[in-house]
């Protein structure tokens, strides 16, 4: 079952921790986020094989967008 | 001839002889101020200035604080008057963006909140035996906004100014030393890792334009002697959501800001004459100062404890920290804390929601105390 890697609030991406096709546990940080000039940690919300990464390091994005898919 | 280069040589020395211990001491103390900001990057906006100042007016002979001295000039003209810290009003309402709050306005409870401590600490300054109005200007350190501080106590208590100041600006930079562990003592386990969701709440530009109006009008109708306060933030508001006066709001938030903070800066240092600031009363101060903060961060999560209750377990009580308006310094904080202990957990929004009440809440407990005290008969 695909789990989404969801964007907490509105932001900018700041570094990707994580490539496609890696696997990655709970809680692992998968991306980094700004936000409020605050570095926020994104993490797995489960385990799983990281199947596509939908964003890009200084792409600005919305709450609740989709930033990586986890199957 | 030689007998009177000898005298004039001496006239170079003067400064040096007169030296005393007391004004020895206040030069290191601004020099550590300076070394806090410009090394540790604390508050630098204010510190540079304030300690430098100090610095200055603890040199013997030059008169800076005396009749017609520049310090005493900035002084009375820019502080004595409130005019300076009412300008930075202005400037402060033009940069803060009430976003946060007007997608959650349950969450302004908060920011009311984290001003208890302010009314507690009085009380406490009244029993240590300050007067009324010194009471109020130490109180105010706890609301852990600088310009409101020096508002209040360069009403009220201009003797204290330099205390004051010190204490709320460097206090405000050791928020995130201050608060986790007031903020880790007093929540549960299971309560730091409740997780609150996504704000997602569009707010639409007539309702970020009517905030600041209808805020300035009721707010100053219940609390008249805060006018000053509230209407200069909100005006500086307004300017910027309304988008038609770019011009001015960039003034207001650049130019006037950064002047008067500069002027304001050594004003305040220019207080800390050896004589008037190397006394018991300065620590009193200081630590009163760190009891506020304290003391408003409690009750600001004990108020996020009850939230939580009334809400079913929705509100993570660590965002009360956030309540008093150390902006956005206290909003990080509980997202850090947060995130300690839920990885998933993402509070800052949240948080800032609690810290921008917070911010209105500081300006309306003082804005209420004046008239308070007003109503009392006491100014």
């Amino acid at each position: 079952m695909a789990t989404s890697v969801v964007a907490p609030m509105v932001g900018k991406v700041l570094k990707i921790e994580k490539k496609a096709g890696e696997r990655v546990e709970e809680d692992d940080v998968v991306l980094v986020m700004e936000a409020m000039k605050m570095e926020i940690p994104v993490v797995a919300p489960a385990s799983g094989v990281l199947k596509e990464i939908k964003v890009s390091p200084g792409q600005a994005v919305e709450a609740e967008q989709i930033l990586a898919e986890i199957e | 001839m030689d007998a009177a280069l000898a005298a004039g040589l001496q006239g170079l020395l003067l400064g040096l002889t007169h030296l005393e211990i007391g004004q020895v001491v206040m030069i290191l103390i601004g020099s550590t101020l300076l070394y806090l900001g410009i090394a540790k990057g604390f508050e630098p906006l204010l510190l540079v200035p304030i300690g430098f100042g100090a610095i200055l007016v603890n040199i013997p002979l030059a008169g800076l604080m005396e009749e017609g001295g520049v310090l005493r000039f900035f002084y009375e003209t820019g502080v004595l008057t409130e005019i300076f810290p009412i300008l930075i009003f202005v400037g402060i309402g033009a940069m803060t963006d009430f976003q946060p709050l007007l997608e959650n306005p349950k969450i302004i409870l908060l920011g009311a909140a984290g001003q208890f401590g302010i009314f507690l600490t009085l009380l406490l300054a009244l029993a240590l035996g300050f007067d009324k109005l010194e009471a109020v200007a130490i109180g105010i350190i706890g609301a852990c906004d600088g310009p409101t501080a020096i508002y209040v106590s360069s009403k009220f208590a201009p003797h204290l100014l330099g205390a004051v100041s010190v204490a709320a600006y460097s206090y405000m930079s050791l928020v995130p030393l201050i608060q986790p562990p007031i903020m880790r003592l007093l929540t549960t386990e299971r309560e730091k890792k409740i997780v609150m969701g996504v704000v997602k709440q569009p707010v639409s530009r007539t309702t970020k334009i009517l905030f600041p109006i209808v805020v300035t009008v009721t707010a100053s109708l219940v609390a008249p002697l805060g006018t000053p306060l509230i209407g200069m933030v909100m005006l500086g508001n307004l300017m910027k959501e309304s988008g038609a006066v770019e011009r001015l709001k960039r003034a207001s938030e650049n130019e006037i800001t950064n002047i008067v903070t500069l002027l304001l800066g050594l004003s305040i240092g220019a207080t800390m004459q050896a004589d008037k600031f190397l006394k018991l009363e300065t620590l009193m101060v200081l630590a009163l100062g760190l009891i506020a903060i304290s003391l408003d961060t409690a009750v600001g999560v004990l108020f996020g404890k009850l939230m939580c209750l009334l809400t079913g377990g929705k509100i993570n009580p660590l965002i009360g920290a956030a309540g008093i308006s150390a902006f956005p310094m206290s909003a990080r904080v509980v997202q850090a804390e947060g995130q300690r202990y839920n990885k998933k957990n993402y509070l800052l929004m949240h948080a800032m929601s609690a810290n921008a009440g917070g911010q209105t809440g500081s300006i309306i407990a003082a804005a209420v105390m004046l008239s308070v005290l007003k109503g009392m008969g006491i100014v």
